[in-house]
């Protein structure tokens, strides 16, 4: 049954996106679909009568069960780790009662490194740097010397973990330089990289405030009655001197700044609805009422905002919505790049040592920074060796709002790369109203899909890499709601092992990172 | 003297204990008689011989990533569902041979082409094909491409396809294609002339 048993607020275009019947809903039953009762109750209502009373008891028991509310599921922790050379979080694990990483993982993005287990001495090598670890041992040796760790130090299936609180103490020795750990919120970061941010109001209109930051900025922004809320996933903002900004406006008193979780949070009070605009290639934010236009941006190409963000208050004196309905949430260019495969999805087995699990997660971290060095937010959907479902990746992506996803694959036969749309499955479903049948979720969009390939192949072949267009029946390109491909790099000669070359990663993404910016335009605003 | 309703019950347990366990005996001899039809694979229909008749192939080409027409002649039985499996069956012999452009795992077979109007074509493959098949988004999209598209040049009629593994559905062939979808003839038909040309 591909019909969605749930309606998606505020999805792109004002799709409403039903869930696939096929994925476990966030409370972990199955998702039902729909079925009218209709023509069932009258029945229903007469044979109810004989029922004994014993079985109409435990019925009533059952309901009474399902209808109990399941406790809420606790969100997992992250570890939000900010550098030079990329931005990208971790989960945290909890073990003996502290917060634990894994610390191969939190190095591999940042170098070349490589871990040998041998129980119960873990010894990991990052660039030149050696160090040894001990099961059960709050001692360690980096680089010849001792280090004190606040907890012990946990050898799990071969997996290093380190508690988060020894990061300040331990990381520096390995990267030769300082490094910063919000412990409380889950935010590291390595070198020089926070972005700072300053706010006022503007001294010829107390209802217009602007934020000025360091560095561009691509926040999700909500919005309810009496705030707005900027949220940043991605970027290293950090608390200005004090966390509480007072503006000595009556329209917008105050901001707050907090972090949680490795997101750090803006929020303003403000008396009236505000509308957020960017400019200065994202380094400012303006917030202005909601009834006015916003200011023209200077950098549209930045400010391209999907259509699929909900309109601002077009009036603000009318009732503010109930403190139930759902927040309006307003979204910028946003990539989500996929690694496919992962955990035992191994994927193709490139070599005798390469997997395409780990290569596929190799170019989509390589992808993400040069994206995000064009100024592209981007979500990885798997940044670690997880084993995640397609109607996960299919729903996480739609879920985000993006411009754009990208599913990477690796491939040791032919040479060059191949990107491939969607090949839509025969369906007798179709959408019905607001509803998309999560099968070809992917029709409305296809069109767009396909100005994408051919953009990233036009950017590719101008690097002189082989390039073919092709459609694949490779799901979840087509439960998509948005521009979505797939890129799968095959070696540029016959050696699979030329697809770990970092060279070679460096060009293909850079291909790719070039043909998603050009399209950022068309992208942002035919959504 | 025991009481009556206590006669009564034991009696009917009696003989439900007696009734179950015929029941369960005449069960047990039907299921010793049932021939083990599913284990036994030999060809209820002779190999198809006599007198042979053109058809197009359409043969993948591993080295370059294409797909070619390729005309052969091989003897095809009267019967529209025979000849749709004899069909596969030539283009699977051509794979599995020494030479081949695009080989697949030692004894990968077509078990059955069920044809149901109307217009849906089920190719039911052994497991030997879809678990030792090469993964690999091309590799997997130039198998499916090759069996659908022979398969609906030369039977005329087919709108849609369904590819089931050992008689079952299966989420994909190695890891990409999916196949838990009946394929739209089509976009197959479109991804086949995409696959006719290197660009």
């Amino acid at each position: 049954m591909p019909w969605i048993s749930g309606q998606r607020r505020n999805s792109p275009a004002g799709i409403s996106l039903s869930w696939n019947s096929r994925s476990r809903s966030s409370l972990g039953r199955e998702a039902t679909p729909f079925v009218s009762p209709a023509g069932k109750c009258g029945a229903g209502q007469k044979n109810w009568n004989r029922v004994p009373l014993g079985t109409k008891l435990c019925s009533l028991a059952i309901l009474l069960w399902l209808a109990l509310p399941l406790p809420a599921a606790v969100p997992e922790k992250h570890l939000a780790i900010y550098s030079t050379a990329a931005n990208y979080s971790l989960p945290i694990m909890p073990r003996e009662g502290r917060d634990y990483v894994g610390l191969l993982e939190l190095l591999d993005p940042l170098g070349t490194v490589s871990a040998k287990s041998d129980p119960p001495r873990w010894r990991i090598h990052y660039n030149n740097v050696l160090g040894e670890f001990f099961q059960g041992s709050s001692r360690a040796r980096i680089q010849g010397r001792d280090a004190d760790l606040p907890g012990k130090f946990i050898l799990e299936n071969g997996r290093g973990l380190v508690p988060v609180s020894s990061l300040a103490s331990i990381l520096p020795r390995f990267l030769g330089g300082p490094v910063t750990v919000h412990e409380d919120s889950g935010r590291l970061f390595i070198g020089s990289v926070a972005t700072h941010f300053t706010a006022s109001v503007s001294p010829d209109d107390a209802s217009r405030l602007v934020f000025h930051f360091t560095s561009p900025v691509n926040p999700s922004i909500a919005t309810e009655p009496g705030k707005l809320r900027m949220t940043f996933l991605h970027e290293p903002v950090t608390a200005p001197a004090s966390p509480t900004l007072t503006f000595g406006s009556k329209i917008i008193p105050s901001s707050t700044y907090s972090e949680s979780n490795g997101t750090a949070q803006i929020t303003v009070n403000t008396t009236i609805p505000l509308f957020a605009s960017f400019s200065n290639d994202g380094r400012t934010v303006t917030l202005t009422p909601a009834k006015s236009q916003p200011p023209a941006p200077t950098t549209p190409a930045i400010t391209n905002i999907p259509a699929a963000q909900p309109a601002p208050p077009a009036n603000p004196a009318a009732p503010q919505p109930a403190a139930t309905s759902p927040p309006p949430v307003v979204h910028r260019y946003l990539a989500v790049v996929d690694a496919s495969h992962g955990g035992n999805d191994r994927g193709e087995a490139l070599s005798a040592t390469l997997a395409e699990k780990d290569i596929t997660l190799a170019f989509a971290r390589k992808l993400r920074q040069e994206l995000e060095s064009r100024g592209i937010s981007t979500i990885l959907l798997r940044d670690s060796d997880a084993d995640l479902s397609l109607d996960d990746r299919a729903s996480s992506a739609n879920a985000s709002h993006a411009a754009i996803y990208i599913v990477l694959h690796a491939a040791s036969s032919g040479h060059g790369v191949r990107l491939y749309t969607a090949m839509l499955p025969y369906s007798s479903e179709e959408d019905r109203g607001p509803f998309r049948a999560w099968t070809t979720a992917q029709s409305s969009q296809i069109s767009l899909s396909q100005t994408a390939v051919a953009n990233v192949a036009g950017e590719l072949r101008k690097l002189e890499i082989p390039v073919r267009i092709l459609t694949a029946p490779l799901r979840p390109l087509n439960n998509i709601v948005t521009a979505a491909i797939a890129v799968e790099v095959a070696p540029p000669a016959s050696d699979a092992a030329q697809l770990a070359a970092p060279d070679y990663q460096q060009l293909v993404t850079g291909g790719v990172a070039n043909g998603i910016a050009a399209l950022r335009s068309q992208l942002g605003t035919t959504q | 003297m025991l009481p009556r309703h206590f006669l009564i019950a034991v009696s009917v347990l009696l003989l439900s204990a007696l009734g179950i366990g015929l029941y369960a005996w005449r069960m047990r001899g039907g299921a010793a008689a049932t021939p083990v039809a599913s284990l036994d694979t030999r060809p209820v229909v002779p190999p198809a011989a006599g007198p042979t008749e053109p058809v197009t192939l359409f043969v993948a080409y591993d080295d370059v990533g294409i797909l070619q027409a390729q005309s052969a002649r091989i003897p095809l039985p009267s019967v529209r569902q025979q000849r749709a499996e004899e069909l596969l069956r030539a283009l699977i012999a051509l794979y599995l041979d020494k030479a081949s452009p695009h080989p697949l795992a030692p004894g990968s077979d077509i078990r059955s082409v069920y044809l149901v109007d109307p217009g849906l074509a089920v190719i039911d493959v052994n497991a030997a094909f879809a678990d030792g098949h090469r993964s690999g988004v091309l590799a997997e999209d130039l198998t499916v491409a090759s069996l659908i598209h022979t398969l609906s040049a030369n039977i005329p009629g087919i709108l849609k396809v369904k590819i089931l593994v050992e008689g079952k559905p299966r989420n994909t062939l190695a890891g990409h294609a999916d196949l838990s979808d009946f394929f739209d003839v089509n976009t197959v038909n479109q991804l086949t002339a995409q696959l006719q040309s290197t660009q």
